[in-house]
Parts: C-alpha cells; sequence; structure tokens
C-alpha cells in the first residue's frame, strides 16, 4: 500500500484540481503492472517486456517479468534468507538447547505446523509432506505481508497466482491418493459403488455419481484460489478506497478534518488485514493437508 | 412479490438511461452488484455470529478445551468468509461490466 507514492502520483497525474478518480486508482494499485514504483520516490523502474514463447498449440506466451512475478520472487528470496540458516542453526545446535530470537520464532511456528497441523490431518507418513505444506505457508505469508508494506503489492491478490498454488495443491493431492490407494483404489474414489447395491442399482449410482465426484474434485482447489484471492483483494480494495475517500473532499480544510477519523479507520483495517495474511495462509496450508489426508484414508 | 419491484426497477433504469440503453443496462449492474453485496454481507454476518454463539457456548461450558473451540471457531469462520468473499468477486465482476 503506498499513500504517499499516491499522493504523488496525484500531483503528477491528470486530472484537474478536485477530480479524482477513485475506482481507476484503486484498480491500478492492486492490478498487475508492468514497471515497479521504488521505495521512497526513487522513481520507476520498467519491467522488460516481450520475452514472448511459442509453445505451439497453445499459443504464444509472453513470459516478460511483471510486478507481482518480481513481488514472488521478493518473497520467496525472503524465505529462503530466514529459513536456510535457521535450518543450519538448527543441525549445528546441540541437544537441548533453546534456539533464540527470529529463529525461535520461526522454529515455533515450523514445530506448531508439523505437529498440529500436518501430522494431525495425514496421520502416517506425514513427514513426507510437511516439507510442502510449510513452504506453502512461509510464502503465501511472505507474499501477503509484503503487500502490507509501503510501496509493495499482494501478489496473492492476483488470481493467477493463486490459481497456480492452487493447482500445485491439487496435483500433490491427487497423486498423493493414487499412490496411496493404488490406481484401482483412486479409481474408486471417483466412480463409487456403496455396499449392498448390484446391478440396476449400482450402475445408475455410478453413472449419477461420478460427475459429482469429478466436480467435488475440482470445486476443492477453485474454493481455494477465490477464497485465498478474495481475501487478499477484498482487504487492499476496502483499505485504498478509504484512503483515497480523504481525496474526494472538495476543499484541504474539509479533507483534512475528514481524514483524521478516516485514518483511524483505515489503521485498524490494517490490523485486521494483518490477522487475515496470518490466517488465510494458514487456511491454505490446513486445507491443503486435510484434503491429503482425506484422499489417503479415503477407504 | 418480486414482480411489481422488478417493474419499478426497469422503469427507473429506462428513465435514468432514456437516450443510450446501454447505460441503463450498465445502471441495473451497478444496483444488482450493491444489493448482491448487501445480502451476501447478510449471509456471512448470520453465519459467523452461529459460530461465535457455538464457540462462546462451548469455552463457557468448559474452559479447559477453550484453545482448541477457540482455534476451531477462527478456522470456521474463516471458511464462512471465503465463501461470502466469493460473492464479492461476483459483485467486482458485475460492477465492471
Amino acid at each position: 500500500m503506498s499513500l504517499l507514492a499516491w499522493i504523488q502520483g496525484q500531483a503528477a497525474g491528470a486530472e484537474p484540481a478536485g477530480e479524482v478518480d477513485l475506482g481507476a486508482l484503486i484498480m491500478h494499485h492492486l492490478t498487475d503492472a508492468r514497471e515497479i514504483e521504488l521505495p521512497f520516490f526513487l522513481g520507476t523502474v520498467q519491467l522488460p517486456q516481450g520475452w514472448y514463447v511459442n509453445l505451439g498449440p497453445l499459443g504464444v506466451v509472453d513470459l516478460a517479468p511483471t510486478k507481482h512475478v518480481v513481488l514472488m520472487v521478493l518473497a520467496a528470496l525472503l524465505c529462503l534468507i530466514v529459513f536456510i540458516p535457521l535450518a543450519r542453526a538448527a543441525q549445528r545446535r546441540e541437544e537441548g538447547k533453546a534456539p533464540g530470537g527470529l529463529g525461535g520464532g520461526m522454529e515455533a511456528m515450523v514445530l506448531y505446523f508439523r505437529d498440529e497441523v500436518v501430522r494431525t490431518n495425514i496421520g502416517h507418513g506425514a513427514d513426507a509432506f510437511a516439507p510442502y505444506i510449510l513452504t506453502l505457508f512461509f510464502f503465501i505469508l511472505s507474499m501477503n505481508l509484503l503487500g502490507l508494506v509501503p510501496w509493495g503489492g499482494s501478489a496473492t491478490g492476483n488470481l493467477a497466482v493463486t490459481l497456480a498454488l492452487a493447482i500445485c495443491s491439487f496435483v500433490l493431492v491427487e497423486v498423493a491418493g493414487m499412490r496411496a490407494l493404488g490406481f484401482r483404489g483412486y479409481l474408486q474414489t471417483v466412480f463409487f459403488v456403496p455396499e449392498g447395491m448390484t446391478g440396476i442399482g449400482a450402475f445408475l449410482i455410478v453413472v449419477l455419481m461420478a460427475p459429482v465426484e469429478f466436480m467435488g474434485k475440482l470445486t476443492k482447489p477453485f474454493a481455494l484460489t477465490v477464497r485465498l484471492f478474495a481475501n487478499m483483494m477484498a482487504g487492499h480494495t476496502l483499505i485504498f478506497a478509504l484512503g483515497g475517500l480523504i481525496f474526494t473532499f472538495g476543499s484541504a480544510a474539509v479533507a483534512t478534518m475528514a481524514g483524521i477519523p478516516i485514518t483511524a479507520m483505515a489503521i485498524a483495517i490494517m490490523v485486521l488485514e494483518l490477522f487475515v495474511a496470518f490466517l488465510q495462509a494458514f487456511i491454505f496450508a490446513m486445507l491443503t493437508s486435510v484434503f491429503v489426508g482425506l484422499i489417503r484414508h479415503a477407504h | 412479490m418480486s414482480h411489481p419491484i422488478l417493474a419499478i426497477l426497469q422503469g427507473a433504469a429506462e428513465a435514468a438511461g432514456a437516450t443510450d440503453p446501454a447505460s441503463a443496462r450498465s445502471y441495473l449492474a451497478l444496483l444488482g452488484a450493491g444489493l448482491g453485496t448487501g445480502l451476501t454481507v447478510i449471509g456471512a454476518g448470520l453465519g459467523i455470529g452461529r459460530i461465535g454463539a457455538a464457540t462462546t457456548e462451548g469455552i463457557a461450558r468448559q474452559p479447559e478445551a477453550g484453545g482448541k473451540i477457540q482455534t476451531a471457531g477462527i478456522i470456521l469462520a474463516a471458511l464462512i468468509e471465503g465463501a461470502a468473499l466469493f460473492g464479492l468477486v461476483i459483485m467486482f465482476l458485475m460492477q465492471q461490466a
């Protein structure tokens, strides 16, 4: 969120004095862009364009980095910088000594996740899934938190990013199901025949329920996608709308007087956004582990 | 009951966009988006309210299980809020169309 940068943009903008196009301004801050505004008014950096890749029948795809891609790489780097030294320190530390500082906090979160979320939901063999679930949680958390910092944006406010994460979770769940149940057992999760039904009844049930089961498999990643995307986008939209509301007032005096309660409310909503950032990352990772547990114990 | 309401809305939209049928459609789209958002928030409020009631009653009956009940309550509230935000996303799309 970059209210100050928005002020600067407003001064240099093409709107006549007193006119504010709030919708366009909010959209400009929320959606992907081909330029990055550097912090502390250092200017804007134009990102490269046109790294076209010909995918044959799928058409031509532009793989040039945009603002959200840069933010994703930044979130990934943040995670690496925090956790690789933490892992090395955990290896080197003697048995029984407690970790300190930031590493201690991160280790507490990691252990909480591994014990309460991954092991509880997946059961035996849970340690194989723990790295992915933990990576998912901390990556999404970093992306969410980068949206709350001035001049930042949350890459999870982009439907493509959350859809890609949900597709990764979907692949994990289905492959885990196939490996745990075997191919025949996995097919039985779609073509399900209840016990005690034979003949025409069983055939009808399979024909009617197979599309429903298939759609059920697809709605779970869809729900993950839209939940994370909508939470992030709605929160940031609310904050931008509140901030921009100050600038829709006519005179500077009225705007200043109205600005104080509006800013107080915006700060309260930012605190809520902080909570929502943690909660949505937690929910995404927890639901992924719940789905893995469900399909592994489907028999 | 909805029939006279629809007639009134259509009359209002036509009066507002009397010279331009496209803007009449956008007026109705904005109206629909506003109504939809309000109804979605009502649904979310009711659902999360019920979760709040059950959570506090559970903690009151058994304070030792307070931590687990609170965690479950927060998770369920986030799931219901996800459903409400489905509606919000559709409203955003409607508002722009």
